[in-house]
């Protein structure tokens, strides 16, 4: 450390203008030019960008050199002497620019063009050449506008799509002349790969790229820095509003994604201007049946009536109050939301537990990655990551498990892409080959459902060939007799035959990561969503144990979280068998602590969970629901039976922006703020805290959550005040040690904490468990796995396997991103992936609409030939309502960690036939069960 | 931009669409999968063969079909982007996109750079259109200089070249499907190995002789780089041998300057020499492998070479490994940073430096690059000694020099001669004089960037650093004579265009600029004020050579060639 230090001190001396100027260690001419106010024009230069040095905008003289040098990628030299004014450098940057400008269109494109600016600077008003013949414009990108007239070439937005976001479909093509910038092929925008992540739009210099929408030629009232609503990236962003729309979504340098977002961080955020918004509080209609049959979201008088605050607030309390009164407070349940604040989920189960007076809240947690969890906290202690994503870049090998991290985690998969460009090595474990397995090294393309098989073979190949961690084993760790006792009969051999993976395979996968230095697993749902989700996951947090790859920067486990706040509202908790910091219910000191911070009596018997929850309101042992932002009528397994536990409930509250197919069941609506409506905190995938800022005024009389939540509590008869988020979040603070030391005021300066954060100046421990695990003996317990089948295994009726999750534009049930202009303009409606063969087999054709079976349903959707599917899986994203995937799931449960396996059920596809061909159509049949 | 200007945000998107059949973008199918993977049997799917199997491709389907591109990119694991820049680079890719007609079956490319050009190209060319207009089965192009200087005006029928070529040879050519280059019969491995050939490497390798020494006599013969730039053989040498290993060579052999054959010739006559001096060079500074970049132009060679590369991989089988790659028309690979590019399977764009090739180069490592002649004259100067090269050379110069010939002389062709040698005197002593009813008015000493000199400077030594301050360089030794009968202007635009035509694309100065000053020039009258600005302009703000030095012809012919411009 004492030598980068002193790297970090030591300084050159160079002569700039005259002027002796100090540069920084390998800092450029330009860097140390533009530190010291010396402006030097350029324009392929950005910061965060490999340089290029291609415009030649900004050339120097340097002492003793024949030709002038780039300033922005020559680093400053001791003793040079270098000139930025003579007439010889202006005459180059000046010529530079006028070439430039000769065929720059006539009519900007963007208000702040870079190349404009300069020309402004130096005095180049006319160019002395001819005007070419512009190339047309693309505006075949529902996103982004294409127009190339105002293309210089710089190379910006190729270095940004290429090397920074690695999704490597800008080129640029040809040479000379004839030198331009493609998509693919030199194919339209719009039918490229593109998937319109925005980054070259904010590199582009002049123009050339824009939102298609004609943001950049407008300026905004007003810049509110805020974070993304979408997945647990946590990236940071600015929001542009303009007469009190957002119009545009700008990247910020925030520690997890440094000034990169996805397609649906930046243009899915029109979703809070649509007009299904409701922005009256409703009272259910007399004799309105509760059925999704005939529901349209943007009728909400068909079902409702317009009421005041004050009246569906009375009537929402009451029905509540009278469920708890007459049944017990068992009788209620709450669902609340990983797309809220952490003041919202903190409040939200805190009414429950002490307005209620039941444990009966969850979220959809449950669905993601609660047998993640459960395994975490049984073998190390802690459900969340061990080390952030950007760890990647300090780990040798990279093991991906069940995720999609280019879909699901744009963003993040960019670091990961930049890590393996860097020389790291990917292994991608999953059944689909997924866009990110064209970077790795190793494919295990292995049979769904056979995780534990081959987690097992690979535990078997490490203790085998002895490239375990017998220190960290014995020094760290208990119970590792289990693990090999466990895994001895499962040799690859065996176990290939079980998870398609040949032996040699196994094991040079096995060895890579037991033998790299550093290594670093991170899985998603394709791990938790299964019947044996935690045995899933104790496998791997047992290949992290047994070799030592824990506890160090580079070396840990990280389950991708899928949503903005799904972290933060279980810390919150916002789970049945948790207080806040996972202290659990059923222990006594923590409960006693609770009722003595909440002046409450606490249930001391752990509630029911998402699911259960549905099996106890079709069996009428749950009557009344309070459900805040979650959409159970879409996310949860076997529809027909959630949603009819829905319509069964006596007294049912929903709060939300839309009429979502769960706030068809309701009998008052609230409506409530969508994300940049309020200011809050959200906690990302890493464990960092952040600050989302309030952008925009909720519209019409629609209220802040929070505002909402508190309200109802005093409906319940709570004596809750009506408070500020920052009032609430310090409450938080005083009942979570993990959060001890991120002040509010922290938050608000941006300081990049990860928690635990013991005090007001740490910063936090972003590699956790590098002394010891917060379990008995401060040692993590191995805990051995069984391979055993899914629930519902493939048979002659139903052979083949369907796999759900989720869609790179469409996030969750799609009650915001299929309200996002250009997000429902790309996927604008229902898919099943298909492998070619099978489509074949049934004698369809790609886009022709098929019917998907399973024993508790049928749906209708456009068909998709998909290469990364082998022959017999489907795959099918649960956010489109004309289609619920999740009428199909198999709603069986994990026994420890109760989430469902949504990874896998059987299931059969047809031809449409006669019955369906458009939307109405297969709409109508959504119910249908077979 | 007014201030009133009233900007409406609008929709971001269209009305709703139908969604996709497959995944985003083209997808490659099953068939062109297949018949890639045919093509490239079990050739390595590395990044850096790229433009090896996109030859592969191009050849066998005399174009790149875009479906075949999107099975090649699936096959090699990489994006279409990545696959497309480097295939729509290099002129000699013929991509077909979208259904459209594939090129003809045969193409004919006729050289229109100076030599040809005076030896009346362009009336050629148009003679063969004329003569072949009735048919679809043949197209004729332009061609850039592809080094047939001493036989202009050169055309090439596939890989087939001719030279003094005339239209019914052309013709009958393309009836006889005579489309496929002819191996030249140079000194084959045999018969090298019994003149004493890979004597003076087995000694090395063996330990009778010491590296030192032949660093040392590199160094005193004062053998500097062939390619043009003329960097000491011998302290390159000892540059990159002190780099940390592994170290590699690479070879360029991809001579394009307008006006130069001497490798060619040299490759023809005796391919063992350059590649004894490359395992020499190999040896000495420690290198584990060797490659070779040769022009796509020199079909013949290649074939020559392949089988002359076999036969000493047969026999010598412990040697370090070279490696035979292919350019893809680009005149810009010859310069080495762009060559190092092109060989990692990439276009050719030169790279910002410092760092210099011999530190960071071919993947990254530290790398020996030479132009081939110089590493042919590795064994005569050990061998016979440094003072026998040294004796040689005129007008206080010393060495020898083999320069390529060509324009308006008898006996054009690569003549080895003394370094120092005046143009006049190599025209008299050498090419036989000037032909009947010319009189030398002018010449180009190194090619189309060393610039333009007036029959005034006919005497001036033609060496390294003896030309610099007439505003030339004889690179890479092409001198091209012309006579009264010609005119500096207009060989100054063909130059110009030759160079617009060939800039890589990657630097403002450059792109651009030769673009601009082909315009200019075409104009009736120049306008030299912006032409001297833009020139001084790409002469300092280029990335590379190619730009730094493209207004040299336009700035001598408006300097030494004044009457050419009397009347403006």
């Amino acid at each position: 450390m004492s030598s980068a230090a002193d790297l970090a001190t030591r300084v050159t001396t160079v002569e700039i203008d005259g002027r002796a100027l100090e540069a920084r260690p390998g800092e450029t001419i330009l860097a140390l030019a533009q530190r010291h106010g010396i402006a030097i024009p350029h324009l392929c230069h950005k910061d965060g960008l490999r340089p290029a040095g291609n415009c030649r905008a900004c050339v120097v003289e340097i002492g003793g050199e024949r030709a002038l040098a780039a300033s922005c990628c020559r680093s400053a030299q001791p003793g040079q002497k270098i000139n930025t004014t003579t007439d010889r450098v202006k005459r180059s940057q000046r010529m530079v620019l006028e070439l430039l400008a000769t065929d720059a269109p006539a009519q900007a494109h963007t208000r702040q063009s870079e190349l404009s600016q300069w020309c402004e600077a130096l005095g180049v008003t006319s160019s002395r050449f001819d005007v070419h013949e512009p190339p047309p414009a693309d505006t075949s990108h529902p996103a982004i506008a294409v127009q190339l007239d105002a293309c210089i070439q710089c190379m910006r937005c190729v270095r940004a799509c290429r090397e920074e976001q690695v999704n490597d479909v800008i080129a640029i093509a040809g040479s000379g002349a004839d030198t331009r910038i493609s998509f693919d092929f030199d194919d339209p925008m719009g039918q490229s790969t593109c998937v319109g992540c925005g980054e070259c739009v904010q590199a582009c210099p002049t123009g050339a790229l824009t939102p298609a929408n004609g943001a950049a030629l407008v300026e905004a009232d007003r810049e509110v820095d805020s974070v993304c609503p979408y997945c647990g990236v946590g990236c940071q962003l600015t929001y542009r509003v303009k007469d009190e729309k957002i119009i545009e979504v700008v990247g910020r340098d925030g520690p997890a994604n440094q000034g990169r977002l996805c397609v649906k961080g930046r243009y899915g955020f029109d979703y809070v201007h649509h007009p299904h918004r409701i922005t009256t509080p409703l009272i259910r209609r007399e004799g309105v049946p509760k059925t999704l049959d005939g529901f349209d979201p943007g009728k909400p008088f068909a079902i409702f009536r317009e009421a005041t605050w004050d009246e569906a607030l009375k009537l929402a309390g009451r029905g509540l109050r009278e469920v708890r009164d007459s049944m017990g407070p068992n009788a209620l349940a709450g669902f609340g939301s990983a797309k809220g604040s952490n003041e919202e989920a903190y409040l939200f189960q805190k009414l429950v537990r002490t307005g209620f007076g039941t444990n009966n809240v969850d979220h959809c947690t449950r669905l993601c990655h609660a047998s993640s969890v459960t395994a975490l906290l049984e073998g190390i202690g802690s459900g969340a990551v061990s080390n952030p994503v950007a760890d990647v870049a300090d780990a040798d090998v990279i093991v991906i498990v069940g995720a999609n991290p280019t879909v699901n985690h744009p963003v993040a998969a960019t670091f990961i892409k930049n890590a393996v460009k860097d020389g790291r090595t990917l292994i991608v474990v999953d059944p689909r080959r997924t866009e990110i397995s064209r970077h790795a090294q190793q494919v295990l393309q292995f049979m769904p459902g056979s995780d534990v098989a081959l987690f097992n073979a690979m535990l078997h190949t490490i203790i085998d060939e002895g490239l375990h961690d017998e220190r960290f084993i014995t020094e760290r760790t208990t119970h590792f007799e289990e693990i090999r006792d466990n895994v001895a009969q499962c040799s690859p051999e065996k176990m290939s035959a079980i998870c398609g993976i040949p032996a040699d395979e196994i094991r040079l996968a096995a060895r890579t990561y037991a033998k790299a230095k550093n290594a670093i697993i991170l899985w998603g749902m394709g791990v938790s969503q299964h019947v044996h989700g935690t045995d899933n996951a104790r496998c791997l947090i047992a290949l992290a144990l047994i070799t030592g790859h824990i506890g160090r920067p580079g070396n840990g486990l990280h389950p991708l979280r899928g949503q903005n706040n799904v972290q933060g509202a279980s810390d919150a908790g916002l789970i049945p068998m948790m207080f806040p910091d996972y202290q659990r219910v059923t222990n006594g000191d923590a409960k006693s602590r609770f009722e003595a911070a909440w002046d409450a009596t606490l249930d001391a018997k752990p509630g029911l969970t998402v699911v259960e929850i549905m099996h106890a309101a079709n069996e009428g042992r749950i009557q009344g629901m309070y459900i805040m932002g979650e959409n159970p009528a879409m996310s949860d397994p076997d529809l027909a039976h959630a949603r009819a536990g829905l319509a069964n409930l006596k007294h049912l509250v929903v709060q939300d922006l839309f009429l979502t197919e769960t706030a068809a069941f309701a009998d008052v609506f609230l409506p409530a703020s969508g994300f940049p409506e309020k200011t809050g905190t959200f906690t990302n995938t890493d464990r960092r805290v952040q600050l989302g800022r309030q952008a925009l005024s909720p519209p019409g009389d629609a209220r802040h959550d929070l505002w909402i939540i508190q309200r109802m509590a005093q409906e319940l008869g709570l004596p809750w005040q009506e408070r500020e988020v920052s009032a609430v979040y310090e409450e938080m603070r005083s009942v979570m040690p993990s959060i001890t030391g991120v002040a509010w005021s922290r938050l608000e300066a941006n300081e990049p904490m990860i928690y635990p954060v013991a005090d007001e100046r740490d910063m936090g421990e972003r590699v956790m468990f590098s002394e010891h695990f917060p379990l008995p003996g401060d040692k993590a317990r191995l805990v051995p796995a069984q391979v055993s089948p899914a629930n519902e295994l493939p048979d002659r009726q139903y052979p083949m396997v369907l796999m759900t999750g989720r869609q790179l534009e469409h996030w969750h049930t799609g009650s915001m991103t299929r309200r996002a202009a250009v997000l429902d303009a790309i996927e604008p409606e229902a898919v099943v992936s298909v492998h070619a063969a099978d489509l074949r087999d049934i004698g369809a054709q790609p886009g022709d609409t098929i019917r998907l079976h399973t024993r508790r349903g049928s749906i209708h959707a456009t068909a998709r030939i998909d290469a990364s599917l082998q022959p017999g899986q489907l795959f099918m994203a649960f956010c489109y309502t004309e289609a619920a995937a999740n009428l199909l799931t198999n709603p069986a449960l994990d026994p420890f960690a109760k989430i469902p396996e949504l990874k896998f059920c059987a299931a059969r596809i047809a031809p449409a036939g006669e019955l369906a061909t458009g939307f109405a159509s297969s709409h109508a049949n959504q119910h249908a069960t077979p | 931009m007014s201030g009133e200007r009233v900007i409406e945000i609008h929709a971001a998107a269209p009305a709703r669409r139908r969604t996709r059949a497959q995944a985003k973008g083209r997808q490659p199918a099953d068939d062109a999968i297949a018949h890639v993977r045919e093509l490239l049997g079990d050739a390595p799917r590395r990044r850096d063969l790229l433009i090896e199997h996109l030859h592969r491709l191009n050849d066998a389907q005399g174009c790149l079909r875009d479906d075949m591109l999107v099975a090649l990119a699936h096959e090699m694991r990489l994006s279409m982007a990545e696959v497309y820049e480097v295939a729509s680079f290099y002129h000699h890719f013929d991509i077909v996109k979208d259904g459209a007609a594939e090129p003809a079956a045969v193409t004919v490319r006729v050289c229109n750079s100076l030599s040809c050009a005076m030896a009346g190209s362009e009336e050629l060319k148009a003679s063969i259109v004329r003569a072949l207009s009735a048919r679809s089965d043949v197209r004729v192009i332009d061609a850039p200089c592809i080094g047939r200087c001493d036989s202009a005006p050169a055309a090439v029928v596939g890989t087939h070249c001719l030279g003094h070529a005339q239209v019914h040879d052309v013709v009958a050519a393309v009836d006889d499907r005579h489309v496929k280059a002819t191996e030249p019969q140079g000194i084959g491995f045999e018969a090298y190995v019994a003149q004493g050939g890979y004597r003076l490497l087995d000694e090395l390798r063996g330990g009778q002789r010491a590296i030192d020494s032949v660093i040392a006599a590199l160094s005193d013969a004062g053998l500097r780089g062939l390619g043009g730039a003329g960097f000491p053989a011998g302290r390159k040498w000892s540059i990159v041998r002190a780099q940390p290993a592994p170290r590699l060579i690479a070879v360029n052999i991809d001579e394009g300057e307008p006006g130069t054959f001497k490798d060619r010739v040299y490759l023809e006559r005796d391919p063992h020499r350059f590649i004894e001096g490359a395992l020499v060079a190999a040896h000495c500074i420690d290198a584990s492998a060797i490659y070779l970049y040769l022009r796509d132009e020199y079909a013949g060679c290649r074939a020559m070479l392949e089988r002359e590369l076999a036969l000493l991989r047969a026999a010598r089988p412990e040697l370090p490994a070279i490696h035979l790659r292919r350019g893809a028309g680009a005149y810009i690979c010859g310069e080495e940073s762009a060559l190092t590019e092109s060989l990692e399977g990439k276009r050719g764009w030169p790279r910002l430096r410092p760092p210099y090739v011999a530190e960071v180069g071919l993947f990254g490592r530290p790398t020996l690059e030479h132009n081939m002649e110089t590493l042919h004259w590795v064994r005569e100067i050990v061998e016979r000694g440094t003072a026998w090269f040294k004796q040689h050379g005129r007008n206080g110069r010393s060495g020898l020099r083999s320069f390529s010939l060509s324009g308006r002389v008898k006996k054009p062709g690569v003549h080895l001669a003394p370094a120092g040698i005046s143009v006049r005197e190599l025209i008299d002593e050498y090419g036989g004089g000037m032909l009947d009813g010319h009189t030398l008015y002018g010449y180009f000493p190194g090619g189309a960037s060393g610039g333009m000199l007036p029959a005034s400077l006919a005497d001036v030594p033609l060496d390294f650093d003896t030309l610099q301050a007439h505003g030339c360089f004889i690179g890479s030794a092409a001198v091209v004579v012309f006579s009264q009968h010609d005119s500096a202007r207009q060989l100054a635009l063909n130059a110009m265009e030759f160079f617009e035509h060939e800039s890589c694309g990657q630097c403002t100065p450059c792109r651009e600029g030769t673009q601009r000053a082909v315009e200019l020039m075409k104009q009736p009258t120049w306008n030299r004020p912006l032409l001297e600005e833009l020139s001084a302009v790409m002469m300092d703000a280029s990335i590379c050579g190619l730009g730094q030095a493209a207004p040299n012809p336009l700035l001598c012919a408006m300097k030494y060639f004044p009457q050419e411009f009397s009347h403006e």
